[in-house]
């Protein structure tokens, strides 16, 4: 059975702050098509300020995703502070008691992260934001484990997945956010934060991936 | 850009050190950058607290004083403040007996104000909320609950302000708030786009010659873009969706809030308000109070807001109260 030791947090934060800051111009760009551009500036500053405040610690998976959600939610006002923050805090509490994570706590982890996001925001899928990449992810995963596959089969589940959520976007009519202003002339392009989220899970499981070890069952 | 500023990632630090400065009687600072809470003496009473994003000057900063709101957090430019300046100003504004957190329904400030009560209740701070939705051309009357806040937002400040100030318990305050923003029904109409420094150009466009009925104060779009008219007929397209919204009987007092959304000149203010007072004539309702100037603006947008406040004898004697602050003193 694969697991991945808990202990790690430290290391696989500093990939997901990595994959944030040379995303930084490619997000803004993104948003300043149909929002007001300063994506990619927001998720760095607030990733940025993790990473400085978990240099040279080595925290434990629910340490440093907890850090990260504070951070984000100090840091960045408007709505992604509290969606993103939301989001990592409820990963942080599934993950808490735990020393090794196998398949299974992985997926409670993104279920905790995804119950958390939901009980502070209404947006739904179809409203072309970040959930859009974030609930067909999820649902891929789980659905790869019921199914009875291995961990990395699972975990490229949830990349694929979130790549193909991301990509519904560029046809939807934004409903929430900035960009609703736009009406019909928001489709055909990503949403920013549906770009971001796919950024954040695809380095997830790669991060996660990487690191697995072996039981003997 | 033809902006007064200096760095443009840095506005809102900036203009809030300039606030601090000009007024010391009116800001004192609190333990986060972007909360302001009032310098005067502190009585007894529940605790007013309103935030949103920057860019609405004097909103919402202007809104501080006796009479109003005891702390405000900000954000940046059209963007909601973090969960943790409201938490800063829940503590700011608590006096122990409880928090009245008066702010409009946007998805951000909605989802920080949600995270920073939950801090708060963990502080043992009781903040009770109510949310603005008088915009009446952001959703029809039979869907309130997605219609944005705007000026209506200054009416409820007013309301809840001169409550707490008269010693109400948070209930009565936060049922006068409610009552308030209830009364309210507002609408926008844009001439021009607005530019937020940190992105140097216009957030979306109104062409010469045209305007936008309905806009939201951050250029939310409207619900009928139409050659740009007189005065006169904008008074009358402006009055009538308000109209419409609610039943005014014969005789009806209402307080009328006409605000200039950033670069229209107050001589036009004026000048449209004229008009609207004569369609309000035309209906026999009366018209017990004005405020007249830049009160909720949106950066350096052209065009105004023009919010109707249905009033009974409750309504009428907050709003009459007396109150002190850089946008309202009466």
């Amino acid at each position: 059975m694969q697991f991945l030791n808990a202990s790690n947090g430290t290391e696989i934060l500093d990939e997901l702050i990595g994959v944030i800051l040379e995303n930084r111009t490619y997000l803004s760009e993104v948003d300043g098509a149909i929002g007001d551009g300063d994506h990619g500036i927001n998720m760095a500053k607030g990733f940025r300020l993790c990473g400085e405040a978990i240099e040279g610690k080595q925290l434990s998976l629910h340490k440093a995703l907890s850090n990260l959600a504070t951070t984000l939610m100090g840091s960045i006002g408007g709505s992604m502070g509290p969606l993103y923050g939301s989001f990592f805090l409820g990963m942080a509490n599934a993950v808490k008691d735990k020393d090794t994570i196998d398949a299974k706590a992985f997926g409670d982890m993104l279920s905790g992260g995804q119950t958390a996001l939901q009980g502070i925001s209404d947006a739904q899928v179809g409203d072309k934001c970040l959930i859009d990449t974030l609930t067909p992810a999820i649902a891929a995963y789980q659905k790869a484990i019921e199914a009875g596959e291995s961990f990395p089969a699972a975990l490229q589940a949830l990349k694929t997945g979130a790549q193909q959520g991301r990509d519904s976007t560029k046809d939807l009519e934004a409903r929430i956010g900035r960009a609703s202003r736009l009406g019909e002339r928001s489709k055909g392009h990503l949403d920013a934060g549906a770009v971001s989220c796919c950024l954040l899970l695809t380095q997830l499981a790669d991060s996660t991936e990487s690191r697995l070890e072996t039981a003997a069952a | 850009m033809q902006r007064i500023i200096n760095d443009p990632d840095n506005v809102v630090d900036d203009a809030v050190k300039g606030y601090r400065r000009a007024s010391p009687d009116l800001y004192a600072a609190t333990e986060h950058p972007r909360v302001l809470k009032f310098s005067g003496e502190t009585v007894d009473k529940v605790g007013v607290v309103t935030g949103g994003g920057s860019g609405h000057e004097p909103a919402f900063l202007g809104y501080i004083g006796e009479g109003l709101c005891d702390a405000v957090a900000i954000g940046e430019v059209f963007s909601s403040p973090t969960a943790d300046a409201f938490l800063e100003a829940f503590r700011a504004a608590n006096r122990g007996q409880g928090v009245a957190c008066l702010y409009g329904n946007y998805a951000g400030d909605n989802m920080n104000v949600k995270l920073a009560r939950q801090m708060a209740e963990m502080e043992g701070i009781d903040v009770q909320t109510v949310v603005a939705r008088d915009d009446v051309a952001s959703a029809p009357a039979d869907q309130r609950d997605k219609r944005r806040g705007v000026a209506g937002e200054i009416i409820m400040w007013k309301v809840g302000g001169a409550a707490a100030a008269r010693g109400e318990s948070l209930d009565e305050v936060i049922r006068l708030a409610q009552k308030a923003v209830d009364a309210c029904s507002s609408i926008g109409v844009g001439l021009s786009s607005c530019t937020i420094p940190a992105n140097g150009k216009p957030n979306f466009s109104i062409d010469p010659g045209m305007m936008e009925l309905g806009i939201g104060h951050h250029g939310e779009p409207g619900i009928e873009v139409a050659p740009l008219t007189d005065a006169d007929a904008m008074a009358s397209a402006m009055c009538g969706p308000i109209l419409a919204d609610r039943t005014f009987e014969n005789g009806s007092e209402v307080a009328v809030l006409l605000s200039g959304l950033g670069a229209t000149p107050v001589m036009e203010l004026n000048l449209l308000y004229s008009h609207v007072a004569d369609r309000l004539d035309a209906e026999g309702i009366k018209v017990h109070r004005t405020y007249i100037g830049n009160y909720f603006t949106s950066l350096d947008m052209m065009g105004a807001s023009l919010t109707v406040v249905k009033l009974d004898d409750e309504l009428k004697a907050l709003l009459d109260a007396p109150c002190r602050s850089l946008a309202m003193t009466q």
